[in-house]
């Protein structure tokens, strides 16, 4: 301390001895900080992980007497995740005797196109109102654009009826996927139900392999 | 006609405005950013077209690994003050008849971390100091009907923070019962509305695709 005070003084007396420039170089510094700023930036923007919002039906309890909603079985189209990535569909009701399974898979042409080839209608109508949205014919708030996206799917009485079914060996990947591709193809309505035995059959049969367990799946 | 002369000042910008600016958005952008504690569990989210952002607070997530291992975890809340992870704790050691300290909730409320320990281990896990001593110990929350203690943390979560919204972070390779056991326990629980954690993919579908009526 006192040696700092006595330099000050002695300082204070003297006249400065150099006029030199006194600016310091900033670059380095700036340099550093743009990379910092991009870096906080870049982790600000991106680090978000999105959502999916999935509702279920409410579970009936055991004592409870509640009837099934019933859905007309000419609209309804079954979907069965099975193993190794692979989809089975098949439409109305189950029938050990009748129903063939179809395979298909994840894929834009499998069983995207599927669900494509049924909701075409509804499909259209929300495209055209998409584009006419961003081409400013109709002018709408983002708000109101999804709301309206939600009528539109309210009022529609064409597309299938989509059940969504797990086969025990299926990846929650396949989950998600099958969710996804509702969204992208704009199903209306569509619900996950549990997997029946007559079902577990038929994807026994399709796949051709008898399963590890017997009732591993009976939940 | 008379030569303009050039001065002769030295061609230096005067960058001090610059780093002004730049001073403050570095300490806005530090300021503003949240680190997410590292989870100890590494989880691969699957991929969806789904552009909904996640929301920052009043989430309850439940993490499914790749083993099939489940963790619960939970925010603080929106406000630091709340305080609602020592809360929830505080509420699982009272059914379980264990008593944890005032050092052990905060200890709780500082780490984000996910819980993945059984109740009965949550003290020793707390005292734990290395992180690999930490993750070896993590077995999972069990979610077995003998002893549903995920059913439990869910409970007291939703009994602390009404507002808690659920998020399912599943890893994409898990088997889908356990997926289906999770979302059995939420229900069981009225939790009907789930939020799918999910990393962003875009899809579009071509005019081809969609074919003639």
């Amino acid at each position: 301390m006192a040696d700092i005070q006595v330099e000050e003084k002695s300082r204070g007396g003297k006249k400065k001895p150099k006029k030199g420039d006194a600016r310091v170089d900033m670059t380095p510094m700036v340099d550093l900080m743009s990379l910092l700023i991009t870096f906080f930036m870049l982790t600000a923007a991106f680090s978000k992980p999105k959502v999916m919002e999935i509702v279920l039906p409410e579970k009936v309890r055991k004592n409870e007497k509640v009837e099934p909603p019933k859905i007309a079985e000419s609209r309804t189209l079954n979907i069965i995740l099975g193993p190794d990535d692979k989809v089975f569909w098949y439409p109305g009701k189950a029938d050990p005797e009748v129903t063939v399974l179809q395979e298909t898979n994840f894929s834009a042409d499998g069983i995207r196109q599927v669900l494509l080839d049924r909701n075409r209608a509804l499909f259209r109508k929300i495209d055209q109102f998409e584009k006419d949205v961003i081409a400013g014919k109709i002018d709408i708030k983002q708000d109101s654009m999804r709301s309206a996206i939600s009528q539109l799917k309210k009022d529609d009485d064409t597309g299938p009826i989509v059940l969504i079914k797990a086969y025990k060996t299926a990846k929650y990947k396949n989950f998600v996927d099958i969710i996804d591709e509702m969204s992208i193809v704009g199903i209306a309505r569509y619900t996950f139900t549990e997997i029946d035995w007559i079902e577990e059959g038929l994807v026994v049969n399709a796949i051709g392999q008898e399963p590890e367990t017997a009732s591993g799946s009976a939940q | 006609m008379p030569k303009i002369k050039l001065g002769t000042k030295s061609p230096r910008i005067d960058m001090t405005p610059m780093v002004d600016l730049f001073v403050l958005l570095l300490t806005f952008f530090i300021l503003t950013a949240t680190f997410r504690p590292q989870e100890t569990a590494p989880v691969d989210t699957p991929f969806s077209v789904s552009e909904k952002p996640m929301m920052d607070a009043n989430v309850m997530t439940v993490l499914i690994a790749k083993d099939s291992r489940v963790f619960f975890n939970v925010d603080n809340g929106p406000d630091t003050i709340l305080k609602f992870r020592p809360k929830i704790l505080a509420e699982m050691g009272k059914r379980y008849n264990i008593e944890f300290t005032e050092d052990e909730l905060r200890l709780f409320e500082k780490t984000g971390t996910s819980v993945g320990v059984p109740i009965q281990d949550m003290k020793a896990y707390l005292a734990l100091k290395d992180t690999d001593e930490k993750i070896a110990m993590e077995t999972g929350v069990p979610i077995d009907s003998t002893d549903n203690q995920l059913a439990l943390w869910i409970l007291f979560a939703r009994q602390v923070n009404p507002a808690v919204k659920t998020m399912i972070k599943g890893d994409a390779d898990v088997p889908f019962p356990v997926v289906r056991e999770v979302l059995d326990i939420l229900q069981d629980k009225n939790v009907n509305r789930f939020n799918l954690i999910t990393s962003l993919r875009a899809v579009e579908v071509t005019e081809e695709q969609i074919g003639e009526e």
